[in-house]
């Protein structure tokens, strides 16, 4: 069936009631049953939850094959939990059909591609994938399709019971010995840990993986005691450098700087730019470097920021110190400043994940979002943004907070360069759409900005500030006439990966990829 | 092939961005930063033996880039290199605007070139007299023979000093009020436009140094300067702002041209505009503030 998007979704995923992507905010108003979690009593006085090891905790809380794991991904590249568990479950206790469950995968956890093409792993549901699972799972090698969310559609789907996890490993940064976990104070820290809180209190079972224990109360929890079943003490949960770069810079690079000017002189046309503005930007080169120049529009003005939101670095913390910004709340943290930051500085709060941006609550944060500016690795001219697979067809990437800020705030601009080496980043048709294009209002490029059709009363602000724009098609001819148009991805029928929207439609599939010949 | 239209021996060059011409990675749309004027190097920026395949990556840019309104202007190798006549055949065949003669001493140098440009116009059947120059006063001898240096062609459209040699000559370094090269920007502005062609200051290479760029704008603003060459695109915005005519001076020069227009047309030679008198001499400076007032968006050009 095509759905919203253009996009064929093949019949038989449409199964439990499962149905196609129909457009923004198609499930607005709807009623859900949440999956309410299953606990067990602890009456009696547990001394301590720790326990010898990870396959300690695996048997404790009764690891069997067929069973889901969750992580999270606070420790980014860093991580080595996750490669941890998997190992002990695998290689260890000898279990199999497992599937990982995790807000997000990196190049940190190549070693689970080993137990994908072992057929040990059946499953993975996840919002990044790359590295050498990413050409794994496009090899057609996973036994199941991979299911792709956004950061928003992982505890919507959590919480509808749509994943149900079995146990939830918590990697943190501290723990005390019943369990309270905190992103800071230890050896490894991480700052935020909201995307771990959906998981901590809607899995049966939940192991806190911890290298630096310290005294009971490790207060106050990003994920509370009351939830934790066993905690278990290692040498190393994750490498500091990897976890966090030391500061995030604002890129020196005049084509960022330059997009990044015009981002912000994009977003100072608009009536959504007064007192009280609510902001988010990625960390990306230009969407980074606004901040520089949203500061300079904010100072002309004498208009300061209500808040914001995100996954948080230096550049916003700075303004928050600055008393430019009214509050930070923060679901992840980038960089060493924003984890130092985080429940110290004035202002500066955790939120987790179904807070900041799932589309099946009472109203997250996203949805009174103003601003948020976001990279792309390709736009069409539909304004479909992909974020997930290379030009070559192969998944590398992640949707992220990417559908779940563009569908709820007011202004969504895309920052970009037209082209990247030889490939056309503005083109005809995404390989896959991760943010539907319903959701996109502007795209800035180094070549020019682009105003999308559906948004007539941002085209006439960029009018009224004499800030020049062209249609995007303009740009995709001129990025082709640079590079050259380019091929078609061959692909095998095999879906590879279910590419689900924040609001739990089918929005694309990935399909394997033909090995490529010349 | 892109073809470009004929250069504008006038026109508005308040910002000349310099880049290698060898590095694909800058030339390939350095128009998209808004200078008046890309100026690729043959010379300093590309080392002695990468001359040739410099050359190629120029003239494969030249033919196959569209740099649109952005003026083109190739600096070559000196009078004094083997490179220099190579270079010209390069410039001409691919269709730069202009060229830029280094380290340019007396108007045969200017001839030398001239002649080397109309042979090789002929050799590719280009338009004779299309391609346009501009010298490079490095040296005290150049300053000095700047006059004969700006009137010693047609082709030529301006003249610029170059701060890193002249100064090395002087034996003085980089003073933040100017006065290292004071008389020689000077006298280089009087003999440009005792000749009638544009004047251009050299590059301002402390790039973390704000202030110090805008001091120096100023002062070349305020010395007559037409333009500036610069180092990066940064350094383009300060520059169009502050060579940006003021509001007062757009709505004065639009009342000067229309009312000029309409006395003329009535037989008129002098007249009043809000009480000064105005003739034929204010019309050229008028004329140049709405071109400038256009270039910055801040009128519609209707009247320039």
């Amino acid at each position: 069936m095509i759905n919203a998007v253009g996009r064929n979704i093949p019949d038989y995923l449409l199964k439990d009631g499962k149905e196609v992507y129909q457009g923004k905010q198609y499930m607005d108003g709807k009623y859900i049953q949440k999956a309410a979690p299953r606990t067990v009593r602890y009456e009696k006085p547990v001394e301590t939850k720790v326990v010898a090891s990870i396959v300690d905790a695996l048997k404790k809380c009764g690891a069997k094959s067929g069973m889901t794991f969750s992580f999270h991904h606070h420790l980014r590249n860093g991580d080595y939990v996750a490669n941890m568990v998997m190992e002990a479950a695998i290689r260890e206790l000898g279990l199999d059909n497992l599937t990982i469950a995790a807000s997000s995968l990196g190049d940190a956890n190549d070693p689970i591609a080993d137990y994908i093409e072992e057929g040990k792993v059946v499953g993975i549901q996840t919002s990044g994938i790359r590295g050498r699972m990413g050409d794994v799972v496009s090899q057609g090698k996973l036994k199941t399709p991979a299911i792709i969310r956004s950061h928003g559609g992982r505890p919507r789907a959590i919480e509808a019971g749509e994943v149900h996890i079995d146990i939830a490993f918590i990697a943190a940064p501290t723990s005390d010995c019943q369990g309270n976990c905190r992103g800071i104070g230890g050896k490894s820290n991480c700052g935020s840990m909201g995307y771990a809180m959906t998981d901590a209190k809607y899995a049966d079972k939940v192991v806190v993986v911890t290298d630096c224990l310290v005294d009971f109360p490790n207060y106050p929890a990003s994920v509370e005691a009351i939830d934790v079943d066993a905690v278990v003490v290692v040498e190393s949960i994750g490498n500091p450098k990897k976890i966090a770069s030391a500061a995030a810079r604002i890129s020196k690079n005049p084509r960022d700087l330059m997009m990044a000017e015009n981002v912000a002189k994009v977003i100072a046309s608009t009536p959504y730019f007064k007192e009280g503005f609510s902001f988010q930007t990625g960390v990306g080169g230009p969407s980074l470097a606004a901040n520089l120049f949203l500061e300079k529009f904010m100072d002309e003005r004498q208009i300061k920021m209500g808040w914001a939101i995100g996954g948080i670095c230096g550049p916003m913390v700075e303004l928050l110190k600055k008393g430019k910004v009214g509050k930070v709340i923060d679901v992840q943290d980038f960089d060493l400043d924003a984890v130092n930051s985080i429940n110290q500085t004035p202002n500066h709060f955790e939120m987790s994940a179904s807070q900041y941006a799932n589309p099946a609550n009472k109203g997250a944060f996203v949805n009174s979002l103003d601003f948020v500016v976001l990279a792309a690795l390709e736009i069409d001219t539909g304004f479909n943004v992909n974020v997930l697979t290379g030009s070559d067809g192969v998944l590398r990437g992640a949707p992220g907070g990417h559908p779940d800020t563009a569908a709820g705030s007011k202004c969504c601009i895309i920052v970009t360069p037209l082209i990247r080496g030889r490939m056309a980043t503005v083109c005809k048709n995404v390989v896959t759409v991760t943010t539907p294009g319903d959701c996109v209002d502007v795209l800035v490029t180094d070549y020019g900005i682009a105003v999308n059709p559906l948004r007539p009363d941002l085209i006439k602000c960029l009018d009224d500030a004499g800030i020049p724009h062209v249609t995007i098609e303009s740009l995709q001819e001129k990025a082709y006439s640079l590079v050259g148009t380019p091929d078609d991805l061959q692909w095998e029928d095999k879906v590879v990966a279910v590419l689900e929207a924040r609001d739990g439609t089918i929005l694309d599939v990935v399909r394997q990829i033909k090995p490529f010949k010349l | 092939m892109i073809p470009r239209p004929r250069p504008q021996r006038f026109r508005l060059r308040r910002t000349m961005m310099f880049m290698n011409a060898q590095k694909p990675g800058l030339i390939k749309d350095a128009y998209i930063y808004g200078c008046d004027s890309i100026m690729l190097d043959l010379e300093d920026a590309v080392a002695e033996n990468q001359k040739d395949s410099a050359r190629f990556s120029l003239y494969h840019a030249l033919k196959t880039i569209d740099y649109g309104d952005t003026e083109v202007i190739v600096r070559i190798n000196g009078l004094d290199t083997p490179h220099w006549q190579e270079d010209i055949r390069v410039c001409v065949a691919g269709g730069a605007d202009g060229i830029r003669i280094a380290k340019c001493e007396s108007a045969q140098d200017v001839k030398t070139v001239e002649a080397a440009v109309l042979e090789a116009e002929k050799e590719f059947g280009v338009e004779i007299g299309r391609t346009l120059l501009m010298a490079a006063l490095e040296s005290p001898k150049g300053i000095l023979n700047a006059y004969e240096i700006c009137s010693a062609s047609d082709r030529m459209f301006g003249v610029a000093i170059s701060g890193g040699d002249f100064r090395r000559c002087m034996q003085t370094k980089f003073q933040p009020d100017g006065v290292d090269m004071l008389a020689a920007r000077g006298h280089m502005l009087v003999a440009a436009r005792a000749a009638g062609i544009q004047c251009f200051d050299t590059v301002f290479t402390d790039l973390d140094n704000d202030e110090g760029f805008m001091a120096e704008l100023m002062q070349n603003k305020a010395m007559g300067f037409d333009g500036k060459s610069l180092i990066n695109p940064k350094q383009i915005r300060p520059v169009h702002e502050l060579f940006a005519p003021t509001e007062k001076e757009v709505i004065w020069a639009k009342k000067v041209v229309a009312a000029y227009r309409e006395q003329s047309a009535a037989g008129v030679g002098v007249f009043t505009v809000d009480g000064k008198m105005i003739d034929i001499a204010f019309i050229p400076g008028a004329e140049r503030t709405l071109k400038l007032a256009k270039a910055c968006g801040m009128d519609d050009g209707g009247l320039v």
